[in-house]
């Protein structure tokens, strides 16, 4: 099972080591983590994902909100949430397969954003799954550098009972 | 008022009443200490052997009075030398302020002499801590401290305050007060609740350390009057009920009396009020509530579903909570079960022979002690006896280290406790092992004047381990057998303390009544007991009542 945890934190130096040191700990499973400053600038964002059975996902909630540099957590599932990855891949290419990835390019939505004789960046900014499902697509393809966000996300907008 | 951070600092402290301070001097806490000798009128310092020392007796105070314990070590090698000491108090909920000098701000990453990070070395060990970077924020960070310390589950809190904090200068007395965090308002499924307590037949209380943390000892008594439920122990729970009251069982769980581990497990309702449910305690924890509804009541949300799953958890304050369902419960008597638990009681460990046993000096001890005196304990196999044998009437009188299992913190823990008890008589059972570990400290007993008695349950082994190696490993005694050749009556007579060896009862008895001074004197009595005196019952680790060992 995977749980997304939106943890808005004091954004203060140490506070990530306290967080990740936290998972190590209890024994919690990180799958991703993504950190940014908010609109404001004394509290960042953590978002932070991970799997595990129900009562590990139930104690990282627990645990993360004992700890006194997080302001808030917002637990929730993948489909109460919209969620989005950021990808940089770098390829090397060659005249047969160059139109077989730009056609994968058009069809998932991803651009070229730096293009030598032999090489290209592809970025790609979409949900975990169809960021994977383009990366299988280069499968057969040499990559030579890959670079990932981890995902960020943010609950949907429920007109009714939504906080603020 | 423009002050030095350092002057901060103790006019801080003392407007959070502290009158007692454990530490020691160092390099980067000159400032503090300077500070200190100013203020030698409104702040005892008292000057342990060994920082680790010093924390284990903020820990002692902490625990005996209620108080935050507050302990000072300057950087590097000081610092480290509190880790255990943190770490201790954080296991059992403790609330210690631990203050910790560093290199200036300027010297800070560049690996300058005793340099540590000791805020990401204590990170997993507290409940919170902080480094101070600016001198402005060093009152602010007091005050939050020891509110974070001694409110909700209360924990350690380590502040690290480089050099050039100690000493740049700011504007003190500017800093809001923070607030208590609100008590969490009292909510659940209140109905349902009472109508599972109403509904049971065989109701049973398991008391733990929040029962102590909360100074909750009276609604638990009345509840076990209310519903005619016995009560049983976890270690940390132990001297929240008194040892007269008949439905007291004792301690639970691996090494607890054999009535109140089997009451727990036959009982078809289960308060758990202020636990944990600590492997030791638990034992096979599928066996564990096999046949009982589980009530959790605790301040940490976070003990809910983490070792045992509950039927209905209780958050907030445990003395608020037990209030409010006293006043909706009507007393209830349950004959069948109290009879079922009658019997439970008649099953007896048999003595070994011999008459110099862990049981009868520890019952000669205690006839020489009150109701209120201090008791501490090392860690082993004379904890679990003191811990069984010696009867405890009064809350806050037992010092001894539950969750951590340290070796070594008993002597620091009595002379905190003796400290915050008033200077009264204070006793702290140990072995040959543990003793060993800190007995340094013996010089801060005698230099303290503290009317100290460390009894020395010894008998030549590592006890625990060896009963263990015994049970579990067919007797392969690997590096238990001490074979040392200390002569401790020698030994304390050498640190300035008066020292005693007793091998009988009569020789014990007659070193009692020589020591039997009030409150002066330090002493050390050594007992030579057996080297194969067991720890019983016991349920060895992960299996249930029904794997319990009786006897030898």
């Amino acid at each position: 099972m995977k749980r997304i945890y939106s943890c808005l934190v004091e954004n203060r130096s140490g506070v990530l080591a306290k967080v990740a040191g936290l998972f190590w700990r209890r024994c919690f499973n990180i799958d991703s983590l993504t950190v940014g400053e908010t609109e404001d600038k004394t509290v960042s964002n953590m978002v932070i994902v991970s799997s595990g059975d129900e009562r590990t996902l139930e104690q990282i909630e627990k645990q993360l909100n004992k700890k006194l540099d997080i302001i808030k957590v917002k637990t929730f599932d993948e489909s109460e949430g919209i969620t989005q990855e950021l990808v940089l891949v770098k390829i090397r290419y060659n005249r047969d397969n160059r139109k077989d990835i730009m056609e994968n390019c058009q069809i998932m939505g991803a651009r070229i954003v730096d293009l030598s004789k032999s090489m290209m960046t592809i970025k790609m900014c979409d949900t975990p799954e169809r960021v994977q499902m383009f990366l299988d697509t280069l499968k057969s393809i040499r990559i030579v550098e890959l670079a990932r966000t981890g995902t960020l996300a943010i609950t949907k907008i429920k007109e009714q009972g939504d906080e603020k | 008022m423009r002050l030095k951070g350092a002057q901060i600092l103790i006019e801080e402290l003392v407007k959070q009443g502290v009158d007692t301070v454990f530490g020691y001097p160092g390099g980067q806490v000159l400032d503090i200490y300077d500070e200190l000798y100013k203020a030698s009128d409104k702040i005892n310092h008292v000057i342990t052997a060994h920082e680790q020392g010093a924390c284990h007796a903020a820990d002692g105070y902490a625990r005996a009075t209620g108080r935050t314990g507050v302990v000072i070590a300057t950087s590097g090698p000081g610092a480290t030398n509190l880790v255990t000491g943190i770490a201790n108090a954080y296991l059992d909920s403790v609330p210690l302020v631990a203050i910790t000098g560093n290199v200036s701000i300027n010297a800070l990453g560049r690996d300058s002499f005793q340099e540590v990070d000791i805020v990401g070395i204590t990170q997993p060990v507290v409940k919170h801590n902080f480094m101070v970077r600016h001198v402005q924020e060093l009152e602010q960070t007091i005050k939050e401290a020891f509110l974070i310390a001694n409110s909700g589950r209360k924990g350690p809190v380590l502040i690290d305050i480089p050099k050039s904090v100690q000493t740049d200068l700011c504007e003190y007395g500017i800093a809001v007060v923070p607030r208590m965090p609100d008590k969490p308002k009292v909510s659940y499924m209140k109905e349902k609740v009472l109508e599972a307590i109403r509904n049971c037949q065989k109701p049973f209380i398991y008391c733990g350390g929040g029962v102590i943390s909360a100074n909750a000892e009276k609604e638990v008594l009345e509840l076990s009057h209310r519903l005619d439920a016995p009560v049983g122990l976890s270690m940390m729970g132990r001297t929240a009920l008194p040892d007269s009251y008949e439905y007291n069982l004792g301690m639970c769980g691996m090494h607890g009396q054999y009535a109140a581990t089997k009451a727990q497990a036959e009982c078809d309702l289960m308060l758990a009020v202020g636990v944990r449910f600590s492997d030791r305690a638990t034992g096979d924890i599928n066996e564990y509530t096999r046949k009982c509804t589980v009530i959790h009541i605790d301040i940490d949300k976070a003990e809910f579903g983490k070792n045992v799953n509950s039927d209905f958890c209780l958050q907030g304050d445990v003395k608020a909570i037990l209030q409010d369902l006293l006043s909706e419960l009507k007393g209830v008597r349950h004959q069948e079960w109290r009879n079922e638990v009658e019997e439970f009681k008649k099953v007896v460990i048999p003595d070994r022979p011999g008459e110099f046993c862990p049981k009868n000096i520890i019952t000669a001890v205690r006839k020489h002690t009150n109701d209120t005196t201090v008791i501490a304990t090392d860690v082993g196999q004379h904890q679990m006896w003191t811990v069984q044998f010696y009867d405890f009437e009064a809350p806050r009188t037992l010092l001894t280290s539950g969750g951590l299992g340290t070796m070594g913190y008993g002597l620091g823990a009595a002379i905190g406790g003796c400290i915050g008890s008033g200077r009264k008589r204070t006793v702290l059972f140990t072995s040959e092992g543990s003793f060993g570990m800190n007995l340094n400290e013996l010089c801060t007993v005698v230099s303290q004047d503290l009317p100290i008695t460390v009894v020395i349950l010894n008998n030549n082994v590592l006890g625990m381990v060896r009963q263990w190696q015994g049970i579990f490993y067919e007797g392969r005694y690997s590096q238990t057998t001490l074979n040392r050749k200390t002569n401790y009556a020698a030994l304390a007579d050498a640190f300035g303390a008066k020292g005693f060896t007793a091998s009988t009862l009569d020789e014990l008895e007659k070193i009692l009544t020589e020591t039997d001074t009030g409150d002066t004197g330090s002493y050390v009595i050594d007992c030579h007991i057996d080297q194969d005196e067991k720890v019983l019952p016991m349920i060895p680790p992960g299996k249930s009542i029904k794997n319990i060992i009786l006897k030898d």
